[in-house]
């Protein structure tokens, strides 16, 4: 209630306490763990990082090991941080990462599990750290178009791209990697990832060249990652920081059905 | 199966095509049905014609059945693959926050339909294979109204039949509107669609129902 009335009034909530459960694990090879972590002083203002990093201060200076967690940029463009908190990937929140996800989302005196993003094809590296290589190697797979830079490129511009095709390819491409939908997924599908790389290209004409390839690799390197496969839940969609739609994948399997029928 | 149709993509390509096809002959299966409702007379003349005709007993039938296996195998092979991409399960998992029930839970309810397939066949296709082939009894067009509604008048074959058609419903809730996702139909008409499904996922399992009851009522 006392959170409530802060919020509504848009106070800073002051010196919460909570308990924090987090994944420990030593490395790749050995087994990990869930271990407790009372915490307080945190302010409302905080975002879900500087959380992490107080209570790192205070590992710190009792001597114990940091708590190992990916971040870079901290604004939600970088795609590195990668949490599952409270069984959901960047926390209960929409439309954030996990850097961007404030501790006055949640009350004082709550129990808030993290753990890394799991899937085979994210192997975790060290406590919450986690291996997203696999999304490169799709990447890397089709996930280009080839210019010519040679001296005569086409200039972007030069080519009428439709109005609602460039705004698509546009907001397919604000992917930015994290692994949520893999995370979210009870399947571990690397569908909405892959449907989003697929879609930037094949909706533009500098895309369209290498459509009927491109698709087919893609797909063929997601499943040798071994994610598993999609069952249109829509929580990939719903738990995206980025709101990457469903819509791409079926623009993927669309692309894929007749890719495969061109042979 | 899983390695006849290698990609991941096909697969729910194909899984989606044999659900739309089930849910067609659903649809069939209970134009028939209400017609026990309706007039005896037009179920038994129906039935006869499902019964006897060529193209139906020689070509659907076998498609059908093939339908319904590949429906099965298929989705037990997915949901293999699917369980094995994560072998470290999470501690916490609010699956319930990002999706519903029928979604996460579509092996279940097809189980369900499994076995009430099981029971169906028992009560009616087996029955039906004996009395033409084993025993060879003469055609006789007015004997599936009385057949089908002795079956409905034990209180305990209606029970199973309601809760497996409940478990239908949520099977069609998630897999009728997903399978126009698998094959790639999602576009400006995709709501409109979505509530057709629901509708149907909702009307057809309770339409079944109510013949159900219906003829267990009547015999009272």
């Amino acid at each position: 209630m006392g959170n409530l009335i802060f919020k509504f009034f848009n106070l800073q909530i002051r010196d919460m306490k909570l308990t924090l459960k987090i994944w420990r694990q030593d490395n790749a090879t050995t087994k990990g763990k869930m271990v407790d972590y009372p915490i307080d002083g945190i302010e409302g203002d905080m975002s879900f990082l500087e959380m992490l990093d107080v209570l790192n201060e205070e590992l710190v200076v009792k001597g114990e090991e940091p708590v190992e967690f990916d971040h870079d940029c901290r604004e939600g463009i970088c795609g590195s941080c990668s949490l599952q908190i409270n069984g959901e990937p960047h926390g209960p929140d929409r439309l954030v990462t996990t850097c961007q996800l404030h501790m006055r989302s949640f009350n004082d005196g709550d129990t808030i599990t993290i753990e890394p993003f799991r899937a085979n094809a994210f192997p975790v590296v060290k406590d919450l750290i986690i291996d997203r290589s696999s999304f490169d190697r799709i990447q890397q797979a089709g996930g280009y178009v080839s210019v010519n830079t040679s001296g005569n490129t086409i200039d972007a511009n030069a080519t009428p791209v439709n109005k609602e095709d460039a705004d698509d390819s546009f907001n397919a491409a604000t992917c930015i990697g994290c692994g949520a939908c893999v995370a979210a997924c009870k399947n571990a599908s690397a569908m909405l990832f892959t449907s989003a790389k697929v879609s930037q290209y094949a909706l533009l004409p500098q895309g369209k060249i290498e459509a009927t390839e491109r698709v087919q690799a893609m797909v063929r390197q997601m499943d040798e990652e071994g994610f598993g496969n999609c069952s249109n839940t829509g929580a990939c969609e719903l738990e995206c920081p980025k709101g990457i739609s469903l819509e791409n994948i079926a623009r993927m399997n669309r692309e894929y059905m007749s890719a495969t029928t061109e042979g | 199966m899983g390695g006849i149709i290698k990609s991941s993509v096909a697969r729910k390509f194909a899984m989606a095509l044999s659900g739309l096809f089930l849910v067609f002959f659903l649809l069939q299966h209970f134009t028939i049905n209400i017609t026990s409702v309706i007039s005896p007379d037009m179920f038994n003349e129906l039935s006869h014609f499902m019964g006897t005709n060529f193209l139906v007993q020689a070509i659907l039938q076998p498609v059908l059945i093939f339908g319904v296996v590949f429906h099965f195998i298929m989705g037990l092979t997915l949901e293999i693959q699917n369980r094995n991409a994560r072998d470290i399960g999470y501690q916490n998992y609010n699956g319930s926050a990002n999706s519903s029930w029928m979604s996460r839970n579509m092996i279940y309810s097809g189980i369900v339909i499994l076995a009430f397939l099981g029971l169906h066949f028992y009560d009616f296709w087996f029955p039906e294979l004996v009395h033409k082939y084993v025993e060879a009894n003469p055609e006789d067009p007015t004997r599936y109204y009385e057949e089908t509604i002795a079956k409905f008048e034990n209180p305990v074959r209606v029970g199973l039949y309601v809760i497996s058609f409940i478990f239908l419903m949520l099977h069609l809730l998630h897999g009728f509107a997903s399978s126009f996702q698998s094959v790639g139909f999602n576009n400006k008409y995709s709501k409109a669609l979505q509530g057709f499904t629901k509708a149907f996922a909702i009307i057809i399992p309770l339409g079944f129902i109510f013949i159900a009851v219906f003829h267990y009522i009547n015999h009272l």
